[in-house]
């Protein structure tokens, strides 16, 4: 009776008692799952519009936030080197483009995924290379970033908003809307989505392969910079960062390859799930229970849903 | 060339290759170094690597090695991989190793069997096995200056002579690996002893720089004070989380892995007031650190980043844990009488170290950390420890050296070993007078 009464009274009566901590847990989800959803979209971008399954997204998320700082350190200013990290991965994405995927089109997914996990190693190792091992800070100041906290006096008690996480969630939404945009309005968005559909018949009417995934690695070469703004800022720039890009897996199961609102959604059903199960149940678990809810959720999507919650419905004819 | 002339000038190559290293072993000292400057945890790793090699290269510049023989510093990259870790260990012992450093729990505790067996003694400074500290059950196995069980007692000691500890409730939130577990038995115990409760919040590998959800377990349970067994991401991670919610930050002890620079570059003045435990001196103004920046860094010789980087918390330990290493050097050299020693030679000069002050002065560190005498029985040699506090822009020592609850911490050390070595029948022991 006590492990039931654990599971369905006290969380609850917790909840009920503690209101303004309850709306604190739900605020620090919410912010966690806006910066997974930001990583999820790296991931989305280069998916939807290649059918490539990115498995650098994370260390292109840490490479791209090291040359930013790495900038500023050698003397340029914030904004200059935002626009010169831009250009660095402008660059990667051409590179990419013409010595990875151009000797593989039409290839099997399985050989693309291969080529990614190759691009992880040399974007690891010549980051290493290049700007050391050495954890560093984000220029959040010297990028106009705020900072500071604010207070929210509610149910007597408080809930504090960090301006970062503020400003994350503000930027994250932007750069959904733009991408959403982008895909549905523009010219070069309906070609990314034709590309995604059939490579063969995208050539054939005249749509240029490498043009089209130069320009998607590109874009998820500018979320990856984003996104490592927003991490840095909350924690430091450094390789353990990549290791959280792990999680945005989960939330692409949950929300689908293909969608970018599904990307949104799943992380946010992942970000706010997983702080409240971890503060309200972990303790059943002996904590530590975040590790692993991303994926048990995912796995429970799999078996019911393995399109995710807006993904394309897979139809193989055979 | 004939058949045969070819194949006795490549046999002669093959014997000559096989002979060269042999021969650099036999009139070198030979030192690897287990390093990680890449993965996620180089933060720490790099700092400590590069301590480490330039005090074994000052020795070599200033004095020509010890006693007149050269020393070999080889680093092998291990990732802070425990795998990894081990890969380096066979690649390195045949060529005359003398001891090893890993700094990994991890790599630790797969080395401590080996040891024995390739008779190569595995030094791991403050970290590691505590029960390594008893030297009757771990002959080949050494933790100078104090064990993480010595340490966790000392940081009590300062909780309690700060505020009382009976009544009170201690936070403990730790990496989620072999290294972060080590304390845990310790802290169970005596908070049965000491009449306090404590909280645990484990952080995951994988959530190091994600770490929203143990802080606001934090900010639920509020614990009268906080203790963190951190290392890489996760120590600066922490130390924002901790300030977002408004913990009190002079309430908050890193051990001494959770009290780098490197923790507190980034977090800057928001880390004002955070603690840590330390062992070893801080800053460059100790004379030995001056040769190493006039005989290594200002000649180009070291991989630091920067020069002012000398004299940093991880710089100083790499440093220290060369320093140990020397002096074991050169008290195997005087106990057998031969200049080039093999593994065996330095367990014994391990065992017998004694870094007294006056000893520390002589090697240019006066007052760079306590005094250590090791022995038979003893494989902690001292154990005491300093608290140090983040002022906003560096670390500033804060008190006088703690002693461990050596009454309390020492039986269950002991009786720790036996039980390592109780299922273990072929176990190499040691008996001490």
């Amino acid at each position: 009776m006590d492990i039931l009464h654990s599971i369905f009274v006290a969380p609850f009566i917790d909840m009920g008692a503690y209101p303004d901590f309850l709306l604190q847990v739900i605020w620090e989800g919410f912010v966690a799952g806006v910066l997974y959803s930001l990583i999820a979209l790296g991931f989305v971008l280069i998916y939807k519009a290649s059918g490539v399954f990115n498995f650098a997204q994370g260390i292109m998320v840490v490479f791209a936030a090291l040359v930013l700082v790495s900038l500023h350190e050698m003397g340029m200013p914030a904004w200059v080197a935002v626009l010169v990290s831009v250009v660095v991965m402008g660059l990667l994405a051409i590179g990419v483009e013409r010595f990875v995927l151009r000797k593989l089109v039409n290839q099997h997914d399985a050989i693309l995924l291969m080529a990614t996990i190759g691009l992880t190693l040399v974007l690891k190792g010549s980051g290493q290379l290049i700007f050391g091992g050495e954890p560093k800070p984000m220029i959040t100041r010297e990028l106009g970033l705020p900072t500071g906290a604010s207070d929210w006096e509610v149910f007597g008690g408080v809930v504090i908003f960090q301006h970062i996480d503020i400003a994350a969630t503000v930027v994250a939404l932007l750069m959904v809307l733009a991408l959403a945009v982008f895909f549905s309005k523009t010219r070069i968005g309906r070609a990314l989505r034709a590309v995604a559909d059939d490579h063969q018949a995208a050539l054939s009417v005249g749509i240029s392969l490498h043009q089209i995934w130069a320009i998607v690695w590109f874009a998820a070469g500018i979320v990856a910079l984003v996104t490592g703004i927003m991490w840095g800022a909350r924690s430091e720039v450094s390789f353990a960062l990549e290791i959280i890009a792990l999680k945005a897996l989960a939330v692409l199961i949950l929300g689908g390859f293909t969608s970018i609102p599904g990307a949104i959604v799943g992380g946010l059903v992942i970000g706010i799930g997983e702080k409240l199960f971890e503060v309200y149940w972990g303790a059943l678990f002996g904590s530590g229970v975040e590790a692993w809810f991303a994926y048990v959720l995912a796995l429970i999507f799999l078996l019911f849903r393995p399109q995710g919650l807006f993904g394309e419905r897979i139809i193989e004819r055979v | 060339m004939t058949n045969r002339t070819f194949t006795a000038l490549a046999a002669a190559l093959v014997v000559a290759s096989c002979w060269i290293p042999v021969a650099q072993a036999q009139d070198s000292l030979y030192i690897p170094s287990l390093t990680y400057r890449t993965g996620p945890f180089s933060g720490g790793g790099t700092p400590f690597a590069d301590g480490y090699a330039d005090y074994l290269n000052m020795l070599n510049e200033r004095d020509g090695g010890i006693n007149g023989v050269k020393i070999i510093v080889e680093e092998c990259e291990t990732a802070y991989n425990s795998q990894k870790g081990v890969e380096c260990y066979e690649a390195t012992k045949d060529k005359g190793a003398l001891a090893y450093s890993p700094l990994s729990t991890g790599i630790t505790l797969a080395l401590v069997p080996k040891a024995p067996i390739d008779k190569i003694p595995v030094f791991s400074m403050g970290y590691g096995l505590s029960a390594a500290a008893a030297g009757e059950k771990f002959p080949w196995t050494f933790v100078y200056p104090a064990s993480y069980w010595s340490q966790m007692s000392s940081i009590l000691k300062y909780i309690d002579a700060n505020d009382g500890i009976r009544g009170k409730k201690i936070g403990f939130i730790y990496l989620d690996a072999a290294y972060g577990l080590e304390p845990i038995p310790l802290l169970d115990q005596l908070s049965e002893s000491m009449g306090f409760t404590v909280a645990k919040f484990p952080v995951g590998v994988k959530e190091m720089q994600n770490q929203s959800s143990q802080w606001l377990n934090v900010r639920k349970e509020s614990p009268d004070w906080m203790i963190m067994w951190g290392w890489g991401a996760m120590n600066p991670t922490a130390i924002r989380e901790a300030a977002k919610i408004r913990f009190p930050l002079d309430r908050f002890i890193g051990n001494w892995w959770a009290g780098s620079h490197n923790d507190l570059k980034g977090v800057g003045e928001a880390g004002k007031g955070y603690l840590a435990a330390n062992f070893s001196g801080l800053g460059q103004e100790y004379p030995a650190l001056q040769d190493v920046l006039a005989h290594v860094v200002d000649k180009g010789l070291s991989k630091v980043s920067a020069r002012e980087d000398v004299g940093n918390v991880l710089y100083n330990r790499g440093l220290f844990n060369a320093v140990v290493l020397a002096e074991a050097v050169r008290i195997a050299q005087d106990r057998t009488g031969k200049k080039v020693i093999s593994g065996a030679d330095m367990r014994e000069g391990l065992e017998n170290i004694d870094l007294s002050e006056e000893r520390l002065s002589e090697l240019g560190l006066p007052g760079f950390t306590g005094e250590l005498k090791g022995s038979c029985a003893d494989h902690e040699g001292g154990g005491s420890i300093f608290i140090q506090q983040w002022n906003g822009s560096d670390w500033e020592k804060v008190t006088d050296l703690i002693a461990p609850m050596s009454d309390i911490v020492r039986p269950m050390l002991e009786e720790a070993a036996e039980a390592y070595v109780s299922d273990k029948p072929d176990w190499q022991s040691q008996t001490c007078s």
